[in-house]
């Protein structure tokens, strides 16, 4: 790590002045200060906004405003995203452990980088993402995490966050402060494919600061949801995918659906064609399997992780007909 | 300044400083260990006001204004052991001993996550109450601390020692 200052801010607006060009805002660091240990990254100064307000509010019309600085554990813990939003509950339980969701922030969850393992080795391997131009080790290497939708052949990673796929669900809406003044972005605009450009995450600008997640109001679908997370082992480690479900019945058609799948993609992946496949239909497997095989047509699997097709197929037919229940 | 088991101490004056390095490389309370340095572990787990956290990935100078207790400061004044180190001794939560100060001060953290009621990833009903303290829920809370002997059995069994004897 190269030296650094150390600044905390003491609101928003203290923040976003002091940040400058070259340096980072801090929450948790869960991510950030290995990255920088790592010289994955470099910040000539670290402008820690953990401490800032961390409020969770009801809004008009029945949504939800969270601060970006509530922490992980406290957003999982909350009555009303624990009744009104149990994918979100669910997910964010689901991530990293116990310690680190004590620590991590809800800003920083989003912000979070790809977990591959050719990305993180600064001194050995070649990644575009980390260095533009310098070739991806992963296409031909150790792939088994990676991407089957809307990779590159720059780059394949994946977006680690199991809340994010929570949230593209959901259509929370990411609030943001920066130079130019306040804008919202909705969550599923704001990561971007790695394309050409894989060292281009997100469409944050420079100086810009995550202040809050906006959540829509609670909808029949949303309070019947489910967030499920396959790994290599049951508890503590990243996906290898994830389905985010939401499903809502009438006179035995879905009237409601949403779904979301994790660790397929540089982004959290919102599943529309499967959405539109099922609208109108009856809830049975097989419509939900013909559903999912329609969103995973253009999946181009590497060496290693053809499995996750598969996978997401069974994963998403086992949490939408959880869903149904009786019905399905 | 930074409280650590109940005593004031200057901040680092190098931002990078871990809570970590200062604990055991400035303070010399070396019960808390190091083992991956890149929180995947759980070997560095210290109590920050009352919260489990990973002292690795934390500055120091995130703790300014904040409590920190380690393994060294849970027994207070008294040389007594705590409950739940007497509980690792009588149900072998050790063998090398390694990760034994983040599996407690973890653990005792979780207790009181479970005594307020927060659920976890296999909390069946999550707008249900308090969960219940079953062997699965131990184990899935307990998930961000490892040990490479595989006392994991003997661990459990001394959480649900200590988690009954707070109960009586």
């Amino acid at each position: 790590m190269t030296p650094l200052t150390y600044i905390r801010a003491s609101d928003r607006a203290d923040a976003l002045a002091r940040v400058g060009t070259d340096g980072r805002f801090l929450g948790g660091g869960t991510n950030l200060v290995d990255l920088l240990r790592q010289n994955v990254e470099q910040a000539s100064a670290l402008v820690d906004i953990s401490r800032l307000d961390g409020a969770i509010r009801e809004i008009e019309g029945g949504g939800l405003l969270i601060d970006a600085s509530v922490k992980n554990a406290a957003l999982a813990a909350h009555p009303i995203v624990r009744s009104r939003y149990p994918v979100l509950a669910r997910a964010l339980l689901a991530g990293a452990s116990a310690q680190i969701r004590n620590m991590a922030t809800v800003g920083g969850n989003i912000l979070q980088r790809t977990r591959c393992m050719y990305f993180y080795d600064a001194d050995g391997a070649r990644c575009n993402k980390r260095q533009p131009g310098a070739g991806c080790d992963a296409l031909d290497g150790f792939n088994r995490y990676h991407a089957i939708l809307g990779a590159s052949d720059q780059c394949v990673a994946t977006h680690p966050s199991d809340m994010c796929v929570a949230l593209a669900m959901l259509d929370a809406v990411v609030h943001l402060s920066g130079p130019a003044g306040e804008r919202q972005v909705p969550l599923m605009d704001f990561h971007v494919l790695p394309g050409d450009m894989p060292q281009i995450e997100t469409v944050l600008k420079p100086g810009e600061l995550i202040t809050g997640i906006e959540l829509p109001p609670p909808s029949d679908a949303i309070a019947n949801s489910e967030y499920r997370k396959v790994r290599d082992r049951s508890s503590y480690a990243f996906a290898l995918i994830s389905v985010a479900g939401g499903l809502s019945l009438a006179n035995g058609q879905v009237t409601q659906i949403r779904i979301a799948l994790g660790g397929v993609a540089a982004k959290p992946w919102r599943a529309s064609r499967a959405e539109h496949a099922l609208l109108g239909r009856a809830p049975t497997p097989d419509a939900f399997l013909a559903a999912i095989r329609e969103e995973l047509v253009d999946a181009q699997p590497l060496s290693g992780n053809a499995f996750k097709i598969g996978l997401v197929e069974r994963t998403t037919v086992a949490v939408l007909t959880a869903l149904a229940g009786a019905n399905a | 300044m930074i409280c650590v088991n109940g005593i004031e101490i200057s901040p680092p004056d190098d931002a990078r400083v871990s809570l970590l390095d200062l604990l055991r490389e400035h303070l010399h309370l070396t019960g808390t260990k190091k083992g991956c340095d890149q929180g995947a572990c759980g070997a560095c787990t210290v109590l920050l006001d009352g919260d489990r956290v990973l002292a690795c990935l934390t500055l120091a100078a995130q703790a300014e204004g904040r409590d920190v207790r380690t393994i060294e400061g849970l027994s207070g004044e008294s040389d007594d052991l705590h409950p739940l180190q007497r509980a690792f001794v009588e149900h072998d939560g050790l063998q090398c001993g390694y990760c034994t100060p983040g599996q407690i001060c973890s653990a005792i953290a979780m207790a009181e996550e479970l005594r307020r009621g927060d659920p976890s990833y296999v909390t069946h009903d999550l707008a249900a109450g308090p969960p219940v303290a079953t062997r699965a829920e131990i184990r899935e809370r307990m998930s961000g601390n490892l040990c490479r002997c595989g006392a994991h059995n003997g661990i459990v069994e001394a959480i649900e020692a200590m988690l009954a004897e707070t109960a009586a």
